[in-house]
C-alpha cells in the first residue's frame, strides 16, 4: 500500500505485560487518505480509543508500523487536533483563552505568539464564529451549555489548522437534538478546512451522515472487519438519515457489528 | 445550583432588600450571620450562670466575667506574647507554603518521586510533632527557633498534599490532546497542572495556618520563654487558672482570625474553582 495520509499496517498493541496485559489490538489494517474524512464504529471496549492513541503516537504500538504523512510514528505527533467525550475546557480561562491554549504549545505558534497575537486572537474568534459562538470570546466555561462547551474543544482542536484531526466520541455526551446540531457544525468545518478527519463513534447515524468511509472493528483485541464508502452529496441534509437507502447503510453496519460482537470468543 | 459559597457578593444586596416586608424578621442570611455571636454569647452566659450556681472555686474554672478581667489586667503581657506566637507562626507558616508548593509540584508530577517520597512524607506525618521538640532544643536551643520550626513541620504537608493531587489528577485526555500538540511535560505542569492546583492550594492554606499556630503554642509550651503557649505555661505553675483561661481565649481568638484571612483570601484567589462546580451541562 502506499499513498495514504494514515496508514496502518498490522497494527497490535498490547497494554502491560506480556503475559497479563490487555491485547486491545491486533492485525489492525486501515488507509487514509489527505482530507476524507472516515469514522469508526464498533462495540465498546474493541480498542477505538487506543486506534487513536496509536495512530497519534500517544501510546507505542506493540507490533506492526503507523505512517502518518510518509513518516513513521515513533513518538507523539506534534500537530494534531484531538478533542473528546469531556470538553476538558480550562475553567481559569475564557473561551478565547481556551482556544489559544494550542498555539502556546504547537509550534511555530509557539515562539510567534508574542509578535502576531492579536493576528491569532482573530482567527480564534473566526473559529468561534464558525461554530457558532461569535460573541462568547469573554465567557468562562461554567457558564456556557456542555454543547457549547463542546464546540470550544472543537475549536481549540483546530485553531492551529492540524492536518489530522482526531475525535473520539466527542458527542457522546450532548443530548440528540444538541449533537445534530454538532453534526452540521462539523461537517461545515470540515468542508471548509478539509483536514484529515478520524472520527471514533458507536452512533450509527452520526458515522453514516459524517464519513466518507465508515470501517467496523471486531470486538477485543480490534482490527477491521468490514469498510464501508458512502456517496451521499455533500453538504449533506439532516433528512438524509431518514431516508430508506441511509437506513439500509446503517442496518447493514449494525448487522457487522453484532457478528463482531458475537465473534470474540475465536478472536480471543 | 444555589451555592451559598459561590455567590458571596450578591447575597449582600440580596439580604438587605428582604427585611422591607417583617421590619423585625430576620433574613434566614441574616440569621445565618449573627449566629455564630449568639452561639458564643450564649455558651459564655451558660458558663457563667454554671459557674456561680455551683460556686466553683476560681482555681478549677474561672467564670467568662473573671477571665475577661484578667485579660484586662495583664493585657500587656498578653499582646506582647501573642505577637510572638504569631510571629513565629507566620514564620513557619511561610516556609511551609514555599516548601510544600515546590515539593508538592516535585512530588505530583513525576509518578517516580511521588511512589519514592510518599510513604515517607506519611511516616514523618504521623510523628507527634511534640516529640520532635526535644530534639529542636538540643539543636537549636530554646527560644524562637524550634517553634517557627515546629509551625513549619507540621504545617507544610497539608500544602504538599494538596498540591501533588491538584497536579496529579489532569486528566488524561486533556494531557493527550497537549501531548498530541508537542507539549512537554513541563509544558503541561505549567499551562495545566499548577493552575490546577491552586484552588487545591488555597484550600490547605486554610488547615494549615491553623495547625501552624498549634505547631508554635506546642513548641512554645515545651521550650520557649516567650509566646502565648509560655504565658499559659507559667500562669499555670503558678496557679493563676484566670490568666490561663485568657491564654486559651486568645489562642481561640488568634486561630478564627487566621482562618478568616485564609478563608478570605482563597475566596478572592479561587473563584472559578467554585463556580465551575456547579454542573456544567445544566444550560442547554
Ligand atoms: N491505559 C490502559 N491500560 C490498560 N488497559 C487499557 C488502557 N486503556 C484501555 N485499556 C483496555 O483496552 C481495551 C480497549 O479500550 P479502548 O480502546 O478504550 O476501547 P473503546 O474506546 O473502543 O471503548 C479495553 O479492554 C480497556 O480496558
Ligand atoms: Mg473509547
Amino acid at each position: 500500500m502506499s499513498g495514504g495520509f494514515v496508514e496502518l499496517e498490522d497494527v497490535s498493541l498490547r497494554y502491560g505485560g506480556e503475559e497479563t496485559g490487555t491485547l486491545a489490538l491486533s492485525g489492525a489494517n486501515l488507509k487514509v487518505d489527505k482530507g476524507e474524512f472516515i469514522a469508526v464504529v464498533g462495540p465498546s471496549g474493541c480498542g477505538k480509543s487506543t486506534l487513536m492513541k496509536a495512530m497519534s503516537g500517544l501510546w507505542p504500538v506493540t507490533s506492526g508500523g503507523v505512517r502518518v504523512a510518509g513518516h513513521y510514528v515513533d513518538g507523539p505527533l506534534s500537530m494534531v487536533g484531538m478533542a473528546f467525550q469531556a470538553a476538558t475546557l480550562l475553567p481559569w480561562r475564557s473561551t478565547l483563552d481556551n482556544v489559544m491554549l494550542p498555539l502556546e504549545i504547537a509550534q511555530p505558534y509557539r515562539s510567534q505568539l508574542s509578535s502576531r497575537k492579536e493576528e491569532f486572537r482573530e482567527k480564534a474568534r473566526g473559529l468561534l464564529k464558525l461554530v457558532g459562538l461569535e460573541g462568547f470570546d469573554d465567557k468562562f466555561p461554567w457558564q456556557l451549555s456542555g454543547g457549547m462547551q463542546q464546540r470550544v474543544s472543537l475549536c481549540r482542536a483546530l485553531i492551529h489548522e492540524p492536518e489530522l484531526l482526531m475525535l473520539d466520541e466527542p458527542f457522546a455526551a450532548l443530548d440528540m437534538f444538541t449533537r445534530e446540531e454538532l453534526w452540521g457544525v462539523l461537517q461545515n468545518v470540515w468542508m471548509t478546512k478539509k483536514p484529515t478527519v478520524i472520527l471514533v463513534t458507536h452512533d450509527l447515524r452520526e458515522a453514516v451522515y459524517l464519513a466518507d468511509k465508515v470501517y467496523v472493528m471486531s470486538a477485543r483485541p480490534g482490527r477491521m472487519i468490514h469498510e464501508r464508502d458512502i456517496e451521499f452529496a455533500r453538504p449533506r441534509e439532516l433528512d438524509i438519515t431518514f431516508r430508506p437507502d441511509f437506513g439500509a447503510i446503517a442496518q447493514d453496519l449494525r448487522d457487522h457489528i453484532y457478528t463482531a460482537r458475537a465473534e470474540p470468543a475465536k478472536a480471543a | 445550583m444555589a451555592d451559598t459559597t459561590a455567590q458571596p457578593q450578591s447575597s449582600t444586596p440580596a439580604a438587605s432588600a428582604a427585611p422591607q416586608a417583617g421590619g423585625l424578621k430576620l433574613s434566614q442570611r441574616q440569621l445565618e450571620r449573627v449566629m455564630p455571636w449568639l452561639v458564643v454569647f450564649g455558651l459564655f452566659a451558660i458558663w457563667e450562670l454554671t459557674v456561680r450556681v455551683f460556686d466553683f472555686p476560681q482555681f478549677i474554672l474561672p467564670a467568662p466575667s473573671v477571665i475577661f478581667e484578667a485579660m484586662w489586667q495583664w493585657r500587656v503581657p498578653i499582646i506582647d506574647n501573642a505577637a510572638q506566637t504569631a510571629f513565629t507562626t507566620v514564620i513557619g507558616f511561610g516556609i511551609a507554603i514555599v516548601f510544600g508548593l515546590i515539593t508538592g509540584i516535585l512530588i505530583g508530577s513525576s509518578s517516580l518521586v511521588y511512589n519514592g517520597f510518599y510513604p515517607v512524607l506519611i511516616g514523618f506525618n504521623s510523628i507527634p510533632k511534640v516529640a520532635v521538640v526535644p530534639i529542636l532544643v538540643i539543636w537549636f536551643g530554646i527560644g524562637t527557633v524550634p517553634a517557627i520550626i515546629t509551625a513549619f513541620l507540621i504545617s507544610f504537608f497539608p500544602i504538599l498534599v494538596n498540591v501533588a493531587t491538584g497536579i496529579a489528577t489532569v486528566e488524561q485526555e486533556l494531557k493527550d490532546v497537549l501531548r498530541a500538540l508537542g507539549a512537554s511535560k513541563r509544558d503541561i505542569i505549567i499551562k495545566v497542572g499548577i493552575p490546577r492546583s491552586l484552588p487545591y492550594f488555597f484550600a490547605s492554606l486554610k488547615i494549615a495556618i491553623t495547625v501552624a499556630f498549634v505547631g508554635s503554642i506546642i513548641a512554645e509550651t515545651v521550650a520557649s520563654n516567650k509566646g502565648i503557649g509560655h504565658l499559659m505555661i507559667q500562669a499555670s505553675s503558678r496557679f493563676e487558672v484566670p490568666l490561663v483561661f485568657a491564654g486559651l481565649l486568645v489562642t481561640a481568638i488568634m486561630g478564627v482570625a487566621m482562618y478568616v484571612v485564609a478563608n478570605f483570601v482563597e475566596r478572592r484567589m479561587t473563584g472559578w474553582a467554585t463556580r465551575s462546580q456547579g454542573d456544567p451541562g445544566s444550560q442547554t
